[in-house]
């Protein structure tokens, strides 16, 4: 990943950084400048809770080069206590035991790396709780 | 005064056991389990590093110290696994948990006592006024040779401890730091392993410093074994500490509650604060407790600590140390191992 892509988006991918429109409450995950619903450009900052469930999923077998360590794992659409929905990796899971609705929780965990001598990239994943 | 006032620790979920190492190198498993007193350890999932565990060490220390992130001006990370070899681990720790930009971030090396180092610093920077809080953390992503002495003991693990003047869980009453030039365990630039000198590691090197740093601090602080509730010693493997704590004259059960290496192994710069976390996690208000780190190279950092009435209030507000040794473990083979931990080099 180019460094300042990945540098860019380090509040939402460290921090869970969101942003919600102030005249009409949507939130956004990652922020956005416009309100998408009433283009109102009047944002507060929102860290997304850090516990949810996980609504489905899927188990990838034949991954990018970049993630061959990892394979088999498993991506779901997980909903944060608060409402929010992240796609996000489910590390450290039995994939014979995930079960949509199970609860899980937000773990820091390196992302990918750019080759051997390329940047690491980290952020959010989850783990069951 | 001076002293802790949170803690955290995080252990990855992956488990081996140590016959199943010694299976793949036809070694005699019940004579390493009797010798070292070692019978399983942690293993960090690909997707972990010293980076990752001490972000989450960290936010078990924030929700347990309860303070802004934003007021921590210092954050230091002690490793001997810091995933860049240019680059500093805790600049991501420091953004991760919100501390920047105004914090002085460094990263220590010492062979197993660099996150005791950290503590040091941290503890010297809050008492002269320079910073409010400092942030010290001892991780590790152990590395040994595959077939090596140390591949039974090498672990991951982290430690963070945040400490400041205000509001205590424990107050730091003595520091001592005793070190010589000790080559007993090394790694060259651009080496993948460690080496080390056998039973060097032992007399000369172990067991002399954590001695003379005990000795010196009790000395210096006039307290005897017996006035300490509790001591956690640098754990390589199960017995060191306990030969150790005999030697000084502590007791089986001073020991016992930071004692975590005969099922988590050596976590290297974690080992003994992980031990210091766990100590935490059964201590009452008063308790005194001694805590001596030893790094290969050689040196060893003590600490006489307090625990103040806060504990009780703290201690519940993030997993205890104990618990996540004992918990949600899953045990792998010594092939997942090996790809787990990068011994298999993969073609491009």
């Amino acid at each position: 990943m180019f460094p300042a892509r990945y540098w860019r988006e380090i509040p939402q991918r460290y921090r869970l950084e969101a942003n919600k429109c102030k005249k009409c409450g949507r939130t956004y995950f990652p922020p956005r400048l416009v309100c998408a619903d009433c283009k109102s450009r009047d944002f507060e900052p929102l860290k997304l809770k850090d516990e949810g469930k996980l609504l489905t999923y899927t188990v990838i077998r034949v991954p990018p080069s970049q993630f061959i360590e990892q394979s088999p794992y498993a991506i779901g659409i997980v909903e944060l206590d608060g409402g929010t929905r992240i796609l996000t990796q489910i590390a450290d899971c039995n994939l014979d035991k995930l079960q949509i609705g199970m609860r899980l929780k937000i773990e820091f965990r390196k992302i990918q790396q750019d080759g051997e001598a390329g940047i690491l990239c980290y952020g959010y994943k989850c783990v069951p709780v | 005064m001076t002293g802790i006032v949170g803690y955290g620790a995080y252990i990855p979920r992956n488990r081996i056991k140590l016959e199943e190492i010694a299976k793949v190198w036809g070694a005699d498993a019940p004579s390493y389990k009797r010798g070292l007193l070692l019978y399983e350890k942690s293993v960090p999932s690909p997707d972990q590093d010293t980076i990752t565990m001490s972000v989450e060490a960290t936010k078990s220390a924030l929700k347990r110290a309860n303070i802004p992130p934003e007021e921590i001006g210092a954050v230091y990370v002690g490793s001997e696994s810091h995933p860049y070899a240019v680059k500093p681990s805790g600049t991501v720790l420091a953004e991760a948990i919100g501390a920047t930009p105004e914090v002085h971030c460094a990263d220590y090396e010492f062979a197993c006592k660099a996150g005791s180092e950290a503590m040091f610093v941290c503890i010297g920077l809050v008492e002269s006024g320079s910073v409010k809080y400092g942030l010290a953390v001892g991780a590790d992503t152990s590395q040994g040779a595959p077939g090596d002495a140390l591949e039974y003991s090498a672990a991951a693990g982290a430690a963070a401890f945040i400490f400041g003047k205000d509001n205590a869980i424990a107050k730091v009453h003595h520091t001592y730091s005793y070190m010589t030039d000790t080559p007993d365990f090394w790694r060259r630039e651009y080496q993948f392993y460690p080496r080390h000198a056998s039973r060097f590691t032992g007399e000369p090197a172990y067991f002399k410093h954590i001695i003379g740093a005990a000795k010196g601090i009790m000395d210096k602080a006039r307290m005897k074994p017996e006035d300490f509730n509790y001591v956690i010693f640098h754990q390589p493997n199960g017995k060191f500490p306990q030969r150790v704590g005999k030697m000084l004259g502590f007791k089986k059960e001073q020991i016992e509650p930071g004692w975590l290496s005969p099922t988590l192994g050596n976590t290297y710069s974690g080992s003994s604060p992980m031990g210091l976390t766990s100590t935490f996690d059964i201590s009452k208000p008063g308790d005194k407790i001694l805590m001596v780190s030893y790094g290969s190279g050689a040196g060893s950092d003590a600490f006489i600590l307090e625990v103040t009435e806060r504990i009780d209030e703290i201690r519940d507000k993030a997993p205890k140390t104990r618990w996540m040794l004992d918990n949600n473990k899953t045990y792998i083979e010594y092939g997942t191992y090996a790809k787990y931990r990068e011994k298999i080099r993969m073609g491009t």
